[in-house]
């Protein structure tokens, strides 16, 4: 079947923008109490459970009671750029999402229709880019507020986010040179036809990306932008109502997104594993539906990490946060790169297919990246721990005395043999 | 001038971060799963694992009532005089034996510290603080119970804190 096109494309589009719109915002909505209920549970505590069933219906009051409430406009404000700035941050967060193929494409009498609302060429670069003007809707609503804690916040968003940006880009410079490719369409095929999800070959990618996403993001540890203990709210201190809320669906929209883009680079997108039946023609509803599961079990799955980890971690220091983003993830991309070069260039050389084979001698030298890039970065000590290492410590200082003095006892022996 | 950040020395051996991240992931896990510990009010109330309000608790007040279903109060006058925030209104009346009885016993529950005097000074043991908090009222002046409704409270009064037992036994 044929790609869909004319005025079917037209039509074909603006029902896909609708439906990925909708859905993508009810998935925020509940996502919001998700993270409530997680929290609670986490702390041993129910969380909100009281309106509707399982307190699904929370969102709704939520979101209502955001309606109603006054919107506040602080006189000292810059009025044009307090008024925008949510805007800024908004639209970017919902753009990135246009491009994510979440399932197999859907057959219509039209043609075949791709779960995608654009397949641009240009691929996850779009998304790098966009995600990228976010930060102007943050440090817009920091500088326009003319509040002081609503400032620092945006000066820490920008600071932070274009300082991970530059390892986020270098981890998928690995990826673009092992699959040669930048449209996401491609990268989730090439993941199928290898049989390999890219985690295997580019692990230590996947953990820069992985890290530099909660950067991106502003979630904990990394979310000082808005460090509640520090600065009020950060940079929506002076926001209330709709506008308070564009800010967090903002963040909620970008968790979606950065966990989509995960899936779809490094877990295959809506590949669903150990199978084949599922990648190729002919495509029918029944694949559509299966892929579809797959891909937001994936996604479900990184936007739980999102909470997890948020209620494990606590928040870095600004100092510590730059060190990692400049001094760590920074020079790791950078060798990391070109190591992948090197072996992708050796590889070739060498005449092996891209398959399982190359995978796994892939996935082989990013176990070794990987254990050294923890051995350095976990102070040369590996899982080692806390715990027992004082103790070794002791008894190895101990044998380091009694072999020095046995060293120095042979040596009075030997001078009095002399 | 320049900002100096503190660095604490620690000790590099016995540092893990990895480890620590992994531990701490899986504690908050495992602490998905457990018990929670809230209790859902409206419903569980104060059954709800042992979380009962004290004996010595001093809520609302109540009126003991003898066997012919009338007021224990002999309208003495000595809950309104040693009543320290004033919210006990008594007028005695007098029946044609010579006993006394209260006309009007009136307690302004918003005036009332909660102190417990009335009930430790009653001769009769007829006026008492109870064990009960729940008293939402419409109405500022719902909040001052005539003799009627502080006999119809059936809530258990307190044990108030006896000093010759100070620990409830």
């Amino acid at each position: 079947m044929n790609a869909i096109s004319g005025d079917a494309f037209l039509v074909a589009s603006s029902i896909k923008v609708l439906v990925i719109f909708t859905m993508l915002m009810v998935l925020i909505a509940l996502w919001t109490l998700v993270e409530r209920r997680v929290c609670g549970f986490i702390q041993n505590r129910l969380g909100p459970n009281r309106v509707g069933p399982l307190g699904l219906l929370q969102p709704a009051a939520d979101g209502l009671k955001n309606f109603f409430k006054e919107e506040t406009l602080p006189p000292f404000a810059d009025r044009g750029l307090f008024m925008l700035a949510p805007m800024m941050a908004f639209v970017p967060a919902l753009l990135t999402f246009a491009i994510i193929p979440m399932a197999a494409p859907v057959p219509t009498p039209w043609g075949l229709v791709g779960t995608e609302i654009a397949d641009l060429p240009v691929g996850f670069l779009f998304i790098l880019a966009v995600s990228s003007l976010g930060v102007y809707g943050i440090a817009l609503a920091g500088w326009s507020s003319n509040n002081k804690y609503a400032l620092l916040g945006g000066l820490r968003a920008a600071a932070q986010m274009i300082s991970y940006e530059i390892a986020m880009g270098l981890s998928l410079v690995a990826l673009l040179v092992l699959s040669g490719n930048i449209t996401l369409n491609a990268i989730v095929a090439q993941q199928q036809a290898s049989h390999t999800w890219y985690i295997v070959p580019l692990f230590v990618a996947f953990f820069l990306f992985l890290v530099s996403a909660f950067a991106e993001t502003n979630r904990l540890p990394f979310d000082l932008p808005e460090a509640e203990a520090e600065l009020v709210a950060g940079y929506h201190t002076e926001y209330s109502a709709m506008k308070f809320s564009m800010f967090y669906i903002a963040e909620y929209s970008n968790m979606v997104t950065a966990s989509a883009l995960i899936t779809t680079l490094f877990l295959g997108g809506w590949d669903i594993p150990f199978t084949q039946w599922d990648n190729a023609a002919p495509w029918t509803l029944g694949k559509t539906f299966a892929t579809f599961a797959a891909f937001w079990s994936k996604t479900l799955f990184f936007m739980f990490l999102y909470v997890w980890v948020r209620w494990t971690l606590p928040r870095f220091r600004f100092d510590q946060l730059m060190d990692l983003g400049w001094k760590v993830m920074l020079p790791v991309a950078l060798v990391y790169v070109m190591v992948i070069a090197t072996v992708v260039a050796v590889l070739e050389v060498a005449a092996v297919r891209i398959g399982p084979l190359y995978m796994w001698i892939l996935g082989a030298v990013n176990l070794v990246i990987a254990v050294l890039f923890f051995w350095v970065f976990d102070r040369r000590r590996l899982i080692g721990g806390a715990g027992g290492s004082r103790a070794r410590r002791v008894w190895r200082a101990e044998a380091e005395r009694t072999i020095a003095a046995e060293h120095d006892a042979a040596l009075e022996r030997a001078a009095q043999g002399d | 001038m320049a900002i100096t950040v503190k660095t604490v020395r620690r000790p590099v051996d016995d540092t893990s971060y990895v480890r620590a991240t992994l531990k701490g992931l899986s504690l908050t896990f495992k602490h998905l799963f457990q018990k929670k510990w809230t209790m859902q009010y409206p419903e569980e109330k104060d059954a709800h694992q042992g979380w009962q309000i004290s004996p010595r608790w001093r809520g609302t007040h109540r009126m003991a009532v003898d066997e012919n279903g009338k007021a224990k109060c002999v309208a003495c006058g000595l809950c309104p005089q040693v009543c320290p925030s004033n919210c006990i209104k008594l007028i005695p009346g007098e029946d044609e034996q010579g006993n006394r009885y209260p006309l009007v016993f009136e307690i302004d529950e918003f005036r009332c510290i909660f102190c417990g005097y009335c009930q430790e000074v009653c001769p009769e043991e007829a006026i008492h603080v109870g064990v009960h908090y729940e008293n939402s009222e419409y109405s500022r002046s719902g909040f001052v119970y005539d003799l009627e409704r502080l006999m119809k409270q059936s809530h258990p009064v307190s044990t108030l804190w006896d000093p010759a037992d100070p620990k409830g036994q």
